[in-house]
């Protein structure tokens, strides 16, 4: 076994790509369920609608990749609202039911043939973040190492606007919690009836929640199809909201350094899990495989297994997270 | 190559070289032809004759295509073992050809080095797919797509009515319901096909019922209990504990949530990817009654399925442990008080949801055996029983079929790949209108 290679592997994927997108995406959840409450099951669907206001606009309309990132904040507003209108003044649990549904059917739309002109179909879009890369100032195919990390020079150059973005977002969450409409959002979550009662229009504010944290949602959707240079309906599956779930309890929801936190630890747990088990010796490797079956597609399934196990557990034993505290904790309302 | 050739191009070919290799032109030199995905392209057509499919290209991306000879039969070389993403290029189909499942038009072989690996594109005339050419609306047509609704709607309301009564005495939305259902088809599928313990490699040896298959009427029997016997053990284990433990409502809503991700992704690692069938009444050719098409499986699941519902139906006004779960649905307070065991009536429920649910995914399996198809319906299902009314039995009934025909009858409109967008879309406006449901009390949903 090369401990070596699964080192390099597992501290770049503390700080990598993946770990930029979801934690922004799970920033988006916070604002929707740490900070107000929202049981928002389809941020994959955000996501999806972010990406696919880059792609539709390059792919169908032809017009530059910029004014596409300006089409992403349309379609998830758009969401948002659709979304939002008929199921906030409800319980809790009707925007959960409408959201994973949303998710799921934005990619089934995405990927068929009748919206093929539009969204590229099963193949999506491909080679439209050519103006982002133009700005690089690294060399795209060559390696960069600072450290323990390495990435290639397109990527550094993901990283880079992506920490930033990331760190600004974070930033301007964290003032945005602090002013009187965040502590609005607050209230709202520990006891929606009694901020009615101080007259705060709850449906109005837990619109506006759904749609800020959508709007990050986009944004984390925008850069994962950047990073990967390709819109593919497929890779929003929803089970990505789930893992983004999973991020957010790790690192303690309502708590605005948790996404960071709770990305780079599942990344690197991740990364490091299934790059070991790659390299197992083959004599252990092939026993594995025929007892329990260990082929490299199960190995790539591993990381779904350990989601579930762990959204299933935290949610039960842990609700406010590894590193929350229980008074931030929208599972404990009821 | 050309992206479509002519009937009598073909023909030339089809007599000059039998093979289709030729006509590969990315397949390369370095391409070794020991090794290749091979298959024959055929439907039936509504008279029962086998038809040959020829002129169809396929192709595997970076390695090489193929252009199906006069028997249907092409071969794509490969360059070594291994996985292998088959593409058939849908727009080279002849006229009122489709796939049986348009979104699969690209499928994985897995080559092994022993030798060719065949692999199967199931093909229907357009007819069978409900008419997608048809554009007319004809009465026919709307009484065949009404048909369909109302078998799909039976199917879901055997789901709906354990979610929704799940729901109505425990306030939980059960979003493990979906892997409940997988649970019947893959239960359903293991029986049919290894039998009792077969499972387990080592015992597949004795005989038939235990080693090698049962029958599919059995298995859907051995299904359903083991659906009941999955839906006490996660009420028991998992969701019991947690209200003792004074677990929040919408922590473990979370947890089902966590549970469905885990069982799906358990089904997938130990079932695998791979689309099956079961070994019994796996391909019918539908029988014809007044101008209606429907096999005589469906029929009789059909039949099955309204038989179960009136039980159900009965058993939930009639019977002592029924109309306790409907009293501690309607208010578990009161009930209480009134000396009913609610977490017996809790479990009783869990038991009764697990069983429907696996006996409807018994039902879903019919076409493909696939280790998402709970997920894949689980939409559907939501619709229904919000359209009901959350945590009304009779409710969830009403809501899966109309939900079931409302889905069948928007292909009139819609292409039939989005078909189930209109669960959501029924979703959205029974939520904006009449949030508590058709059958629902307005006090359960502020």
């Amino acid at each position: 076994m090369d401990w070596g290679f699964i080192f390099e592997r597992s501290f770049s994927a503390m700080i990598g790509p993946e770990v930029v997108v979801y934690a922004i995406a799970a920033v988006g959840l916070n604002v929707h369920f740490g900070y107000t409450g929202l049981m928002n099951f389809g941020q994959v669907g955000f996501m999806a609608a972010g990406a696919y206001g880059v792609g539709v606009t390059v792919y169908w309309l032809e017009w530059n990749f910029w004014i596409g990132i300006l089409f992403s904040f349309v379609y998830v507003a758009v969401l948002a609202l659709l979304l939002g209108l008929p199921t906030l003044r409800l319980r809790a649990d009707y925007l959960s039911l409408v959201t994973i549904a949303a998710s799921e059917t934005i990619r089934l739309l995405a990927r068929s043939r009748v919206m093929k002109p539009y969204t590229g179909g099963v193949e999506g879009v491909n080679q439209f973040a050519g103006p982002f890369y133009d700005l690089s100032p690294f060399e795209l195919g060559k390696f960069y190492s600072f450290g323990p990390f390495k990435y290639l020079g397109r990527d550094v150059w993901v990283l880079v606007v992506g920490w930033t973005l990331l760190i600004l977002i974070t930033l301007m969450v964290r003032q945005l919690m602090r002013s009187p409409w965040g502590r609005t959002l607050r209230a709202i979550r520990e006891d929606e009836d009694a901020a009615r009662a101080l007259g705060k229009n709850a449906y109005f504010f837990k619109m506006q929640s759904l749609l800020l944290g959508g709007m990050i949602g986009g944004v984390a959707g925008v850069i994962q199809v950047i990073q990967k240079a390709s819109v593919q309906a497929d890779t929003f599956n929803p089970v990505i909201t789930f893992t983004i779930w999973t991020i957010l309890i790790v690192g303690g929801p309502g708590r605005i350094w948790s996404p960071i936190v709770g990305s780079s630890i599942y990344w690197t747990l991740i990364v490091f899990i299934e790059n070991t088990l790659r390299q197992l010796p083959p004599g252990v490797r092939s026993t594995l495989e025929d007892t329990v079956q260990l082929s490299d597609f199960n190995i790539a399934m591993l990381r779904f297994i350990l989601v579930g196990l762990g959204l299933l557990l935290l949610a039960r034993f842990r609700p406010q997270g590894i590193f929350g505290s229980r008074e931030e904790m929208a599972l404990d309302r009821r | 190559m050309p992206k479509r050739w002519s009937w009598q191009r073909w023909l030339l070919v089809g007599l000059v070289s039998a093979g289709v290799f030729g006509a590969s032109p990315s397949a390369g030199a370095q391409v070794s032809d020991d090794l290749g995905v091979i298959g024959q392209l055929q439907y039936t057509d509504a008279s029962g004759t086998k038809i040959l499919v020829p002129g169809v290209d396929l192709s595997i991306d970076d390695v090489g295509g193929a252009t199906t000879d006069k028997d249907g039969n092409f071969r794509i070389p490969v360059p070594g073992p291994g996985e292998y993403s088959i593409t058939l290029d849908t727009t080279t189909l002849p006229e009122g050809v489709a796939l049986r499942d348009a979104e699969r038009s690209s499928l994985t072989a897995k080559v092994s080095p022993n030798g060719d690996q065949r692999i199967i594109f199931p093909l229907v005339t357009a007819d069978t797919v409900v008419a997608a050419s048809e554009s007319n609306v004809s009465g026919r047509r709307i009484a065949q797509l009404t048909l369909e609704g109302i078998k799909l709607g039976l199917y879901l309301a055997m789901a709906a009515i354990g979610l929704s009564l799940i729901f109505g005495t425990t306030g939980l939305v059960n979003f493990a319901h979906a892997e409940l259902i997988t649970w019947g088809t893959l239960m359903a599928y293991f029986f049919n096909v290894y039998g009792l313990v077969g499972t387990f490699g080592f015992l597949s040896v004795l005989p038939a019922p235990f080693g090698g298959g049962v029958n599919f009427i059995f298995a859907t029997l051995l299904a359903t209990v083991m659906g009941g016997v999955l839906g006490y053990l996660l009420n028991r284990v998992v969701f019991r504990t947690s209200r003792n433990a004074g677990v929040s409502l919408l922590a473990q809503m979370v947890m089902t949530i966590g549970l469905s991700i885990l069982l799906r992704y358990v089904f997938v690692y130990f079932f695998g990817s791979r689309y099956r069938v079961y070994l019994d009444y796996a391909a019918q050719r539908a029988n014809s009654f007044w101008g209606l098409e429907l096999t005589s499986r469906d029929a009789t699941a059909m039949v099955a399925s309204v038989i179960i519902l009136v039980g159900v139906g009965i058993g939930l006004t009639k019977t002592r442990t029924g109309r306790a779960m409907r009293a501690v649905s309607d208010n578990k307070d009161l009930a209480e008080s009134s000396g009913i065991n609610v977490e017996r009536v809790i479990s009783q429920v869990w038991i009764l949801g697990g069983a429907l649910a696996a006996l409807s995914g018994t039902f879903f399996g019919f076409d493909t055996v696939k280790w998402d198809i709970g997920a894949r319906i689980l939409l559907l299902v939501f619709a229904a029983v919000t359209l009901g009314g959350l945590g009304t039995s009779f409710g969830a009934l009403v809501g899966a079929i109309i939900v079931g025909i409302a889905i069948n009858w928007s292909t009139l409109v819609i292409d039939t790949e989005l078909k189930n967008m209109t669960a959501l879309i029924v979703l959205i406006l029974a939520l904006l209108l009449r949030p508590q449901g058709i059958l629902g009390k307005k006090q359960r949903i502020g």
